[in-house]
C-alpha cells in the first residue's frame, strides 16, 4: 500500500494528533452521533466517559475505520485519514468483545499485527509485551482456555505491542479485580509515558477516568457534554448531567434576584445562594445551581447569613450511613428536596443523628451555575430515548425494505 | 439446520466428562441394535461373499470359500476405473468447492443484514432436491446432448469441433457430479460462515491485516469446519456415484467409474463376488483418503 499511513516494519515514533470534525453517525433511524468536534493532542491521555448507549464505542469505530461517519471529517497526524480502511490507519484497538482470534494461539492473536507489518521479530516482542500483562505462561494456549479478565489483558497485549500512533482503549479493564485493575492502569501510564502514545480510553470508571487521564470528555446521547482537565471538569460542572454523572451533586433550582459584577444571587426556597458570575453559566431568570456534597457543613441550628457562604435549610436527616473515612447523611426537606453531605469522620461522636433537623452552609466559591433549563432537569436524563415501540416501528421499516428488495 | 452438528462436530475440543450409567447404555440399545442390523449384517455378508468361488457344478452360482484371490483379480482388472473415480471425485470436490464457498459466504455473511433474502437463498440452494436428482441429470443431458443448444453454441463459435461431443466425456460426467453435489458442498460451509463473528473480522482489520490477507487468515481458517465436513460430504458419496458416469446419463464406457463397474458386476455379469470385492475396496480406500484428510486438517492449521 503506497499510500498506507501504517508504518511498515516499524512503530511509531510518538503519538499523533487526533482531531474529528463534524462528525455525525446515523443508522437507520437512530442518530448515534451528532456533530462532534474533538481534538486530542498527540501524547495525550484522553478519556471518554458516558452512559451505556451514549455512543463511545461507535466514537472509536469511527476513528479506527470499522464504521463509516454520515458527515464530517477525521484526521490522524494531520492527514484526513476518512476515505482510508481500517487496516491502513496507524491505530490498534483494545475490543469491548476482545475479539481476540480462537483459531489462534495466545501468541499468534499478540503477533498478529506486528506479522502484518513485517516487524522482525514479532514472536519476541509478542512474548515481551505478554510478560507486561503477566501471561507469558499461557501464550501457548487458545484464547477459549483463559478468563475472561485473562483475555482482556490479551486483547490489551494484542493492540499495545504494536505500538500504534494512536490507541483505542474500549473499557480495556472492566473485567478485572481492582488490584489487577491498579496494576494495569499504572502500566498502561507507564507505556503512554514511556512511547509518548495518544491515548484515547473509554470508560465508565469515573475514578479510572480521572486518576488517569490528563483530559476527560463527558458524552451523553451522542454529544460531548463537557471536556477539560478532570479536577476541572469535576470543581466545575457546566451541565447537570456532568454534575451527577461524575461524582455526586446537589441541583437547586431558583430564579435569579440579582446579578451584580461579581456574583449572582439566586433564590431557591430554602435560601439564597450566591454564585460567582465566572462559575455561572445563565445569569438571568430560572437556573440550576449546586454544590458538591463534600464541601457543605451540616449545623445544628441556623447559622444565620455570613459573607462568603451560602446557607440554606432547615431540613431534617432522614438517612445517616457512615463509611469509614466519611459519613452518608441524606437531607429531606419540602423545598429543596434530597440533599447529599458527605462528612469527614474527624470528631469521635457522629455529631449528627437520623431525625436531627440541620441546616447546610458551604463556601459561595464551590457553588456553580449551569447551563441547563431547570424544566430539563426534572426529565430522568439517564433514561434511553429508543423506547420498545420505536425499536418495533423500526423493525417493521427495515423487513418492508427486505421485502422490497426481494 | 440439521447440518449444524456437523460442522461443529469436529471442533468441539474439551471432551465431556465420561460418566458411566446404564441409562445411557439403555438408551443406545435401539441405536446399536440398528446399527447390527442394516450396518454391520450387510458388511459381514459382503465381505463373504468377495471370498467365494465358483461353483464347479452349476454355472453361475457361487458357494463360500475363502478365495482372497478375487481381490487381486479385481484390482488388476479394474484399476484404471478406481483410479478414475477418485481423480473425478477430487476434481468435482474441488469444482462444487469452488462454486460452493463463495455462494456460502454470498449466502451466509453478505445477505447477513437483510434475513428474508438469506433465507430465499437457501431454498433456492436445496429448490434442486425437490426433483429427481435422476430427471435433473437427463436434463443435463439433453442440454449437452448433440442436437442440444451447448453443442450447437460451441460448434457455431468453432470451439468444439465438429463430430466432437460433450455427453460421454470426463468433462460431462465432473460436471453432472459437481452439480449434484454442489448443495452438499453449500451448506455445512454456510453454518460455518453463518456463524462466524464478523468482529474477529473488524480486529483482523484493525490489526494491519488487508482483506484479502484477513479472509485467509481469520475467515477462512474459522469456516474450516464447514469446508471439511462439505468436501467429505461431496467425496465420499461422488467417487462411489454411478448414476452420472453411467451411459444412460452423462457418461460413457470410457468414463466407467467403480460405482458403474460394481454395478455392472452385481447386476448384468452376476459375478458377485467380484462386485463384492470391488465394494470393499471402495470403501477401504475412502476409509483411508477420508482419515488422512481429517487427521492433516485436525491437527495443522489450514493456512
Ligand atoms: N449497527 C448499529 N445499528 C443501529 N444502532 C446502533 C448500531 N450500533 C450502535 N447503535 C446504537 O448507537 C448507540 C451508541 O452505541 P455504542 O455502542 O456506541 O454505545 P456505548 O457508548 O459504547 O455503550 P456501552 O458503554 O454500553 O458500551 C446505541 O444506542 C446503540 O443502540
Ligand atoms: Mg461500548
Amino acid at each position: 500500500m503506497s499510500n498506507s499511513a501504517v508504518p511498515q516494519g516499524g512503530f511509531a515514533e510518538a503519538g499523533a494528533d487526533l482531531e474529528l470534525v463534524g462528525i455525525t453517525k446515523r443508522f437507520p433511524g437512530f442518530t448515534a452521533i451528532e456533530d462532534l468536534d474533538l481534538r486530542i493532542p498527540a501524547g495525550s491521555f484522553f478519556a471518554l466517559l458516558g452512559p451505556s448507549g451514549c455512543g463511545k464505542t461507535t466514537t472509536l469505530r469511527l476513528i479506527a475505520g470499522l464504521e463509516e461517519p454520515t458527515a464530517g471529517r477525521i484526521l490522524i497526524g494531520g492527514k484526513d485519514v476518512t476515505s482510508t480502511k481500517a487496516f491502513q490507519r496507524p491505530v490498534n484497538t483494545v475490543f469491548q468483545s476482545y475479539a481476540l482470534f480462537p483459531h489462534m494461539t495466545i501468541l499468534e492473536n499478540v503477533a498478529f499485527g506486528l506479522k502484518r507489518r513485517k516487524v522482525a521479530n514479532a514472536d519476541a516482542l509478542a512474548h515481551e509485551a505478554l510478560r507486561l500483562v503477566e501471561l507469558d505462561h499461557v501464550s501457548a494456549r487458545k484464547p477459549a482456555q483463559l478468563s475472561g479478565g485473562q483475555q482482556q489483558r490479551v486483547a490489551l497485549a494484542r493492540a499495545v505491542v504494536n505500538r500504534p500512533a494512536l490507541l483505542l482503549l474500549d473499557e480495556p479493564l472492566g473485567a478485572l479485580d481492582l488490584k489487577l485493575r491498579r496494576q494495569m492502569q499504572i502500566e498502561l501510564k507507564d507505556i503512554q509515558d514511556t512511547v509518548g502514545l495518544t491515548f484515547l480510553h473509554v470508560t465508565h470508571d469515573q475514578e479510572e477516568a480521572m486518576t488517569m487521564a490528563d483530559t476527560v470528555a463527558v458524552m451523553n446521547k451522542g454529544v460531548i457534554e463537557q471536556m477539560g482537565p478532570p479536577q476541572e471538569l469535576y470543581e466545575l460542572p457546566r451541565t447537570a448531567f456532568v454534575a451527577t454523572f461524575l461524582g455526586q451533586s446537589n441541583l437547586m433550582t431558583g430564579r435569579v434576584v440579582s446579578s451584580g459584577g461579581t456574583s449572582m444571587v439566586v433564590d431557591v426556597a430554602a435560601g439564597q445562594v450566591e454564585v460567582p458570575a465566572e462559575r455561572a453559566q445563565r445569569t438571568s431568570g430560572e437556573v440550576v445551581v449546586g454544590i458538591r456534597p463534600e464541601k457543605v457543613t451540616l449545623h445544628a441550628s441556623d447559622p444565620g447569613r455570613q459573607t462568603g457562604r451560602n446557607v440554606v435549610g432547615p431540613g431534617r436527616i432522614t438517612d445517616v450511613s457512615f463509611s469509614g473515612v466519611s459519613t452518608q447523611y441524606e437531607i429531606t426537606s419540602p423545598a429543596l428536596g434530597v440533599f447529599t453531605v458527605f462528612a469527614q469522620n474527624t470528631s469521635i461522636s457522629r455529631m449528627h443523628h437520623d431525625g436531627d433537623e440541620v441546616w447546610m452552609s458551604w463556601e459561595v466559591g464551590h457553588t456553580f451555575g449551569l447551563a441547563d433549563e431547570p424544566s430539563s432537569v426534572s426529565a430522568n436524563r439517564f433514561a434511553d430515548d429508543t423506547d420498545t415501540s420505536m425499536i418495533a416501528t423500526q423493525r417493521r421499516e427495515q423487513l418492508e425494505a427486505e421485502l422490497e428488495g426481494a | 439446520m440439521a447440518f449444524g452438528a456437523f460442522a461443529t462436530a469436529t471442533t468441539a475440543a474439551e471432551p465431556a466428562a465420561r460418566r458411566k450409567s446404564p441409562i445411557a447404555l439403555l438408551l443406545l440399545l435401539p441405536g446399536l441394535f440398528y446399527l447390527g442390523l442394516f450396518f454391520l449384517v450387510p458388511l459381514l455378508s459382503l465381505v463373504i461373499t468377495s471370498l467365494q468361488e465358483p461353483d464347479p457344478l452349476i454355472f453361475g452360482q457361487y458357494q463360500n470359500a475363502f478365495r482372497w484371490e478375487n481381490y487381486v483379480t479385481v484390482l488388476e482388472q479394474y484399476w484404471p476405473q478406481a483410479v478414475r473415480s477418485f481423480g473425478f471425485a477430487a476434481v468435482a470436490t474441488l469444482c462444487a468447492l469452488l462454486i460452493g464457498f463463495p455462494l456460502a459466504y454470498f449466502i451466509g455473511i453478505t445477505l447477513r443484514r437483510w434475513p428474508l433474502l438469506q433465507a430465499l437463498a437457501l431454498v433456492l440452494v436445496i429448490a434442486p432436491f425437490f426433483i429427481s436428482f435422476l430427471l435433473r441429470t437427463i436434463a443435463w443431458k439433453q442440454i449437452f446432448s448433440d442436437e442440444g443448444p451447448v453443442v450447437g453454441f460451441l460448434q457455431s463459435l468453432a470451439i468444439l469441433p465438429p463430430g466432437v461431443a460433450i455427453t460421454g466425456s470426463a468433462f460431462a460426467v465432473i460436471f453432472g457430479l459437481t452439480y449434484n453435489f454442489i448443495p452438499f458442498m453449500t451448506l455445512p460451509i454456510y453454518t460455518s460462515l453463518e456463524r462466524l463473528d464478523l468482529r474477529y473480522v473488524e480486529a483482523g482489520g484493525d490489526l494491519y491485516a488487508s482483506p484479502r490477507s484477513t479472509f485467509f487468515r481469520v475467515t477462512l481458517p474459522l469456516a474450516a469446519p464447514g469446508i471439511m465436513s462439505g468436501t467429505l460430504l461431496t467425496f465420499i458419496p461422488a467417487a462411489g456415484d454411478y448414476i452420472n458416469a453411467s451411459r444412460e446419463f452423462l457418461g460413457s464406457t470410457d468414463t466407467a467409474m467403480i460405482g458403474n463397474v460394481i454395478e455392472a458386476n452385481f447386476l448384468v455379469l452376476q459375478n458377485f463376488p467380484a462386485a463384492a470385492a470391488l465394494s470393499l475396496v471402495l470403501m477401504a480406500a475412502i476409509l483411508v483418503l477420508v482419515s488422512v484428510y481429517v487427521k492433516r486438517s485436525g491437527t495443522e492449521d489450514l493456512l
